[in-house]
């Protein structure tokens, strides 16, 4: 408690403890606040509540079965992990998807890029009052969510992206299904702008709110909407294109304002942009085509084959049972998240266990800036704070 | 592609090499990343070299984090992930430090963003900074005892969950 001069003379300030179990945090982080009056004067970020160890555990499994681990990160983004981290498994060994099942990882991860944003403008708005956007979000996430059970058999923890391509052929009917989908999708996101773009309470509880400066940001080590609203078009589709992104044609949205709002404006643009994706995805993705790369010992081979040939099921016994080993050595690789900059580490020492896994979680590293942008503020605008920079639980904590 | 990181590799060890002849002590090529091997004491130095530089304009401090080689000496490896956004360019620093003494500069005064990224691996690896502000444990509670992450830290069976009484009991008394 420190003493602090108000216009009335001096007060004292007073600590509040905001979280761990708080709805606006959307898991379970706890804030330490301190207040004069209603204004923060300081704020301390307490986490580690949903540590699970996930890293550690990595460390214990075949390079295979780290991928189900994966999901359970950032579980508004389970295909986007699956993703970065099968990536980064690849380029450890040498090895690239097919294209068609490279353009099918795009397709998911961008409807995943959708329901992820969805989720997060629902609640958001939930957070500062607006109820109906949260039922209307909601409403299209659970199209997107049929499509990945659809895919994988699930609607989170899909698991579907593997080392070497994809788990399963797209199942039959799934082309309508996401033509429907993107039929749909564009009036829903005019539905939910107007109910919230020139919404007067909107902008007064977002407008001017949790500021930051481009310089600052990216000193903070902060990414992705986050960062692009701050007016910086960093986008690692566009800068460190991956899974064939360079063949895709859209445009990285950016704002100047860099308050709550802005980085609202930019999350609804993206979801614009990313329709434009999937809708590209559509076209490229063949009817017929490989979903696996060649790699005997490193990717199961087809059912089929593992029936009727002798050397498919040894491979197929060996990777169950004792996994692959790849080359030692490390590899680093990035991928757009929906929260940011997701990057994977992997290191190998040539064992068929992996040495170290790291995950740079783009919630966690963008959660640090939390201090710089709510104080001086009002309380009520640390709701907001939080809302917009978009934090998983799951992903800060790991 | 390979080709142009080389150049561009080349480029960054050129420049270190030019602020100080000892700033690298190796230069690894990996499936087209590049690692620069920085002597311990000179990290903070090269680091604020590549921030800094107008050629380099390495802005971004994108991850940090530690590899534990045990038994291996130097067992630990520290990893910084450099991203310049204006050149579209990225590398690795990399500090080797051995076990006994496990303390390298911070780099919280050169990017501010390092802050959470230190105490993380403070607290899962237990390597020190100096010249943190603020080097607490992060992820774990303040009482715990030990570094998760350190190799010779098994997986289960640490100690006693108390709650769970004699029937997960892994450690002998």
């Amino acid at each position: 408690m420190t003493t602090v001069e108000t216009a009335t003379g001096t007060a004292k300030t007073m600590v509040l403890n905001m979280g761990p179990q708080h709805p606006s945090t959307h898991g379970v982080l706890r804030i330490l606040l301190e207040l004069d009056g209603e204004t923060v004067v300081k704020a301390v970020p307490d986490l580690g509540y949903l540590h699970t160890g996930i890293e550690k555990s990595c460390e214990d499994k075949t390079y295979s079965q780290v991928i189900t681990l994966t999901d359970r990160i950032d579980y508004l983004s389970p295909l986007g992990n699956n993703l970065v981290y099968c990536l980064a498994v690849e380029k450890l060994l040498g090895l690239e998807a097919p294209k068609r099942a490279q353009y099918i990882r795009v397709l998911m991860v961008e409807l995943q890029r959708i329901s992820s944003h969805l989720v997060w403008l629902g609640t958001h708005a939930l957070d500062l009052g607006a109820m109906t956007v949260f039922l209307y979000c909601f409403r299209e996430r659970e199209e997107i969510l049929k499509i990945f059970e659809m895919f994988s058999g699930q609607r989170m923890m899909t698991s579907y992206i593997r080392i070497g391509g994809i788990a399963l052929e797209p199942p039959a009917g799934w082309r309508q299904a996401v033509e429907r989908f993107l039929k749909m999708m564009p009036s829903r996101i005019d539905e939910y702008e107007t109910l919230l773009t020139e919404n007067r309470i909107w902008m007064g509880r977002t407008k001017g709110v949790g500021c930051i400066s481009a310089e600052d940001a990216v000193a903070l080590s902060m990414t992705g909407p986050t960062l692009r609203a701050a007016g910086i078009p960093y986008d690692n589709r566009k800068l460190f294109p991956y899974s064939s992104y360079e063949e895709f044609e859209f445009n990285v949205p950016t704002r100047t304002d860099s308050d709550c709002f802005g980085r609202y404006m930019v999350r609804v643009a993206e979801m614009r942009e990313s329709l434009k994706i999937i809708r590209q995805a559509l076209d490229k993705i063949s009817n017929e085509g490989p979903i696996r790369a060649e790699a005997p010992g490193i990717v199961p081979p087809p059912r089929e084959k593992m029936k009727t040939e002798m050397e498919a099921l040894i491979y197929h016994f060996k990777i169950f049972t004792e996994g692959f080993s790849p080359a030692p050595g490390e590899a680093f690789v990035t991928i757009e998240s929906p929260r940011g900059e997701l990057g994977c580490f992997v290191a190998s020492d040539g064992s068929p266990k992996p040495l170290r896994v790291h995950f740079r979680a783009p919630s966690y590293i963008n959660l640090q800036a939390l201090p710089k942008l709510i104080e001086g503020q009002l309380i009520s605008d640390v709701i907001a704070c939080i809302g917009t920079i978009d934090i998983v639980l799951g992903e800060v904590d790991r | 592609m390979s080709e142009n990181t080389n150049q561009s590799a080349n480029v960054v060890v050129e420049h270190l090499r030019a602020w100080n002849p000892k700033a690298v002590a190796e230069v690894i090529q990996f499936r087209g990343e590049t690692t620069i091997v920085v002597p311990r004491e000179l990290l903070r130095g090269a680091a604020e070299r590549c921030r800094e530089d107008a050629t380099l304009q390495f802005n971004l401090l994108t991850d940090a984090t530690c590899v534990d080689r045990f038994p291996l000496e130097p067992r630990f490896e520290m990893n910084y992930h450099l991203v310049s956004i204006p050149r579209r360019d990225k590398i690795r620093l990399r500090v080797r430090l051995f076990g006994g003494d496990p303390v390298v500069d911070s780099l919280l005064p050169v990017w501010p963003g390092a802050n959470w990224l230190e105490r993380e691996v403070f607290d899962l690896f237990g390597i020190r900074f100096t010249g943190h502000t603020d080097l607490r444990r992060i992820l774990l509670p303040d009482d715990w005892e030990g570094h998760p992450l350190r190799r010779d830290y098994p997986v289960e069976g640490f100690r006693d969950v108390p709650s769970t009484g004699a029937l997960f009991r892994k450690s002998t008394p």
